[in-house]
């Protein structure tokens, strides 16, 4: 019997075993240590390892994030919790400047073994501060690699994948996953996951869905949306393919042309706000490289640009919804 | 013997090291007003006791962080002359390849972690050597040297309290050479407003329990004793130091600096106190230094600036499609 895993019981499950298994990974973070994270995502860790790997940190994101770098430059494999993704502000010198571009700015000298975990994504009131994805403007910043799971498995691979990469790493976790028993999704809950340590490359989109008439390229939890919104369409005879690119930096593009090559439609489901966001990176991409294999225009379902608020009733307005992916997917095969 | 406590060979090193940095930063000076340089350069004349009274107590395997003002941090930490000066001609042969500049030294080689052109971001890099230390178990330390506009910025004061919290073995240099671009730290004749609230900045060491003392940085014989007893309790494992040193910048910000900020005769007060000519001064009344063996070492200071300068300026461009790689580890973008 393979045991069944959340989200963040799948990263806690990947944290343990690279701490095990290398020294040089160590965890630094707000309520890290002791109180397990605000997710519970490093919960007996500080047990198991001990403080000096288990670190608890002060309330300075631009301290702890430029610490972490130069740490990741002396010889360590640090793994940093920003807790919500929201918290960029604080450390956004350390994070824009100085950890995506100094290797560069170095002219390579330096390896950069860094990993930075945070929360990101609306559904819960959390309101504008706690809400964000926010992964687009990571994307666009040179030098980072941007991870964002959908799935317990893929979690864990993943975040195996991004402690033992040599660059830095930003590892995006969606809040409504990790608290996967209460929300109402039908695909997103516990999962079965190994308990041995597999890693799944950075740059490997999953197709999460086969389907023939529509392909829908969604992130994260806007995965599982996709595949509900696919599961009631088959009534309508519409048949959606669901392409998870779980790492948007680097971008698995291959695997989204020859999806579109076969359905001739794209929509991309995105949480994070649309404008010069990750939904229209990847409609320039088809419209570059396959306009002309189209039967339709190409759809972004993404959430405008405005904050996130707080009343429920506000908040699942703004956010892309099930409900939203089916009507934009019968007008582009027009029905 | 002579009346110091340091050995002759010690001081004369001290010496030689501060000469070397003044010849090498007029010799920058000079080939940036001949408009062979691109982009701009912050000279350090002035400050040299400090990086090296402070250096010259670390070991190979020691880390600094430094700032946009970084020509002399890194020649006292023992820099590839050449490697560096060709980094300032944005060539390939340079440190960083021609990708960073004169802002953003480094060579991890001699533990210089590098430096950052953003006031004080390269501050946590330091701690964090330090942290990396601490955890691999090695008797390493780390300095950060920044300047009075830095220890306004929020993560430097984040990073004091962290080392702090942790006894992290690290030392903040703080260099005090009065402004922070145009701003004074205190009042001037010239300028009412200023940027620091108190006069000597060691103070806010007060705040995170920690010693905090201020030194004459014109004094490379009392920036060397602070920052020696302040490696020792870093390497004994009890904690953090702030020093300050106080300090003046001879030349403008950034060479070609209008520098209506500041009066004549406040640089020549400063002047008076030069680093170099009276270290050379006691050095030669204790009859350890002879006007030959100083005029020996400014001859082999300029050999040495003349012959990084020379491979600098042979060095070949880096090639266009350079400018795509050293991103990732791996060859993409």
């Amino acid at each position: 019997m393979v045991r069944q895993l959340s989200l963040h019981e799948a990263v806690n499950d990947g944290l343990k075993l690279e701490m095990e298994r290398d020294p040089t990974v160590f965890i630094m973070g707000e309520d890290i240590a002791l109180y397990g994270g605000a997710f519970f995502a490093t919960h007996g860790l500080l047990e198991k390892f001990g403080p000096e790997r288990v670190r608890d940190t002060p309330i300075s994101e631009a301290a702890f994030t430029g610490i972490a770098f130069g740490a990741a430059i002396t010889g360590l494999r640090p793994v940093v919790d920003l807790m919500f993704a929201d918290f960029i502000g604080l450390a956004m010198d350390q994070i824009l400047n100085q950890i995506a571009q100094t290797r560069y700015i170095f002219g390579g000298q330096v390896k950069v073994p860094l990993t930075i975990r945070a929360s990101i994504g609306a559904g819960v009131s959390a309101a504008a501060h706690h809400s964000q994805c926010l992964y687009s403007m990571f994307a666009h910043t040179p030098g980072l690699k941007v991870v964002v799971p959908s799935t317990p498995y893929d979690a864990k691979g993943l975040l195996i994948s991004a402690i033992r990469d040599d660059n830095p790493v930003i590892f995006l976790e969606h809040k409504s996953l990790g608290v996967s028993e209460t929300y109402r999704l039908p695909t997103a809950g516990r999962q079965p996951v190994p308990e041995e340590a597999y890693t799944i490359p950075l740059g490997v989109a999953d197709i999460k869905r086969e389907g023939k008439d529509v392909t829908v390229v969604a992130v994260s939890l806007m995965v599982h949306k996709a595949l509900e919104a696919a599961e009631k369409l088959v009534q309508e005879g519409i048949s959606l393919e669901v392409i998870d690119p779980r790492t948007l930096v680097p971008l698995d593009k291959e695997a989204i042309l020859k999806s579109v090559r076969k359905t001739r439609r794209l929509i991309i489901m995105d949480e994070d706000r649309e404008r010069c966001g990750f939904a229209s990176e990847v409609a320039a991409l088809v419209a570059d490289e396959a306009f002309f294999e189209l039967e339709a225009p190409i759809k972004r379902i993404a959430t405008p640009n405005i904050p996130i608020p707080f009343s429920p009733i506000l908040e699942s307005t703004i956010i892309p919804s099930t409900q939203s992916l089916i009507r934009t997917v019968r007008e582009v095969v027009g029905k | 013997m002579s009346s110091f406590s340091l050995p002759e060979e010690k001081l004369i090193g001290l010496y030689e090291k501060m000469v070397l940095i003044r010849v090498y930063e007029e010799k920058i000076g000079e080939i940036f007003a001949a408009g062979k340089l691109p982009g701009f350069v912050h000279l350090y004349i002035g400050e040299e006791a400090i990086a090296v009274g402070v250096c010259a107590n670390l070991k190979k395997s020691d880390y600094i962080s430094s700032t946009h003002r970084a020509h002399g941090h890194c020649i006292a930490k023992d820099c590839d002359m050449k490697k560096m000066t060709a980094e300032l001609y944005g060539k390939a042969t340079g440190c960083c390849k021609g990708k960073g500049g004169s802002m953003h030294l480094a060579e991890l080689e001699v533990g210089v972690l590098g430096a950052s052109a953003v006031v004080g971001a390269s501050v946590p890099w330091a701690v964090g050597a330090a942290l990396s230390a601490r955890i691999r178990n090695t008797d390493q330390v780390a300095v950060a040297f920044f300047g009075d506009g830095a220890i306004n910025q929020g993560v430097v004061q984040e990073c004091f309290n962290i080392a702090a919290v942790w006894k992290l073995p690290v030392i903040f240099v703080v260099e005090n050479n009065l402004y922070a671009t145009s701003l004074p730290t205190r009042p001037t004749k010239i300028q009412s407003q200023y940027s620091c609230s108190i006069e000597d900045l060691s103070k806010r060491a007060l705040g995170y329990d920690i010693p905090g003392l201020t030194v004459d940085g014109m004094d490379v014989l009392a920036v060397y004793k602070a920052a020696e007893e302040a490696v020792q309790r870093a390497r004994e494992k009890l904690g953090p130091t702030l020093i300050e040193c106080k300090t003046y910048r001879y030349r403008g910000h950034f060479e070609g600096d209008p520098l209506m900020y500041r009066s004549k005769e406040e640089l020549e007060r400063w002047l008076v106190k030069d680093p170099i000519l009276n270290f050379k001064k006691k050095l030669m009344e204790a009859g350890v230094l002879t006007e030959k063996e100083a005029e020996d070492i400014s001859s082999k200071a300029k050999k040495i600036v003349e012959e990084a300068v020379q491979f600098a300026e042979e060095s070949p461009d880096p090639l266009p499609k350079d400018a795509f790689k050293d991103i990732f580890v791996e060859d993409f973008y």
